[in-house]
């Protein structure tokens, strides 16, 4: 089992990830310079955060266009976990992986926070075992988190199942309160129609271990491993 | 020849730093503005390749890169 943790010009967490990786759950991960184009031989994608060239034009614009996203592209087709982190998830979205976009926080703030998320549907790689409605304590650390899509995308999103993660408060309550960004619906994970692309903009990476204040983060690790395991050969 | 590209939110998403920005107008005591919306403006140098042409091929670079048309609109302006 060997995971990929794709690195642009501006990744600041793949280290991050790689240490949760390998030295948490410790699974074989490996660094993938955003030049390659090639993911074979890699079971799970992480596209962790950061400020891909600067967030120049928007945040995701130009690592979109990066020879490794042409990979990811195709193994997320072949039905591969993938999982996009902050960034990471900014750039999913502007690579058309997952449907809308991000703006600036409603707050016109960088928010750096720990967050109660509400999990809303266990059918990922990355939450398979996380019952819907289990409430995990993961931070977020952004300015252009406020996740955007027209009112008919929204209600697809959620008929369909592929709202993974709400902002809530720490009784799992989806308030307006506990929404730090302004993001519609309080959304802050969704995934594609076959629910293998996740996007998150919360840090799992950040909080795999208790001695980082939460080790809830572990849990998508865990699952992702999990998943893996049982997926036939 | 020259090209203006101006990318500006749609209508109907809020744009935070507009309205920031009005708030700001009227503490200055610049009244009577009615909305604010930022965007960004971009001016792109071209090969003599025709104006219709050039449209054509800013066109497909504002809904490749430029704009994100899930939250952005664009205008270009070709000439000048």
């Amino acid at each position: 089992m060997k995971t990929a943790v794709l690195v642009f010009p501006g990744s600041n967490c793949d280290h991050d990830a790689y240490h949760a990786l390998k030295h948490g759950i410790g699974v074989d991960a490996d660094f993938v310079w955003h030049r390659r184009s090639s993911l074979d031989g890699f079971d799970a994608v992480v596209i962790p955060g950061g400020f891909t060239y600067g967030d120049y034009l928007r945040s995701g614009a130009m690592a979109k266009l990066s020879p490794v996203m042409g990979a990811v592209r195709r193994f997320a087709e072949g039905g591969g976990p993938v999982i996009g982190i902050c960034n990471g998830f900014q750039i999913l979205l502007e690579a058309g992986l997952l449907p809308g976009a991000m703006l600036v926080n409603d707050s016109l703030r960088f928010v750096c926070d720990f967050v109660h998320l509400r999990a809303g549907t266990d059918r990922t790689p990355f939450t398979r075992g996380i019952q819907e409605g289990t409430i995990l304590k993961i931070p977020v650390a952004h300015y252009q988190g406020n996740y955007y899509a027209d009112e008919r995308t929204l209600s697809s999103l959620e008929e369909r199942g592929q709202v993974v993660f709400r902002y809530c408060d720490p009784e799992g309550n989806v308030t307006r309160e506990s929404n730090p960004n302004g993001s519609a619906r309080n959304i802050a994970g969704i995934c594609n129609e076959g629910g293998n692309v996740l996007g998150m903009m919360p840090h799992p990476e950040r909080c795999s271990e208790e001695v980082l204040g939460s080790a809830d983060g572990r849990r998508l690790f865990d699952a992702m491993v999990a998943w893996l395991g049982e997926r036939p050969a | 020849m020259k090209a203006k590209i101006y990318v500006t939110l749609k209508r109907g998403v809020l744009d935070p730093q507009g309205k920031a920005i009005h708030a700001s107008l009227s503490h200055l005591g610049i009244n009577g503005v009615e909305d604010v919306r930022v965007g960004k403006f971009m001016e792109i140098t071209l090969k003599e390749i025709g104006v219709e042409e050039a449209r054509r091929r800013l066109d497909d670079a504002c809904r490749r890169l430029l704009a994100n048309t899930v939250i952005e609109e664009y205008r270009i302006e070709i000439g000048g």
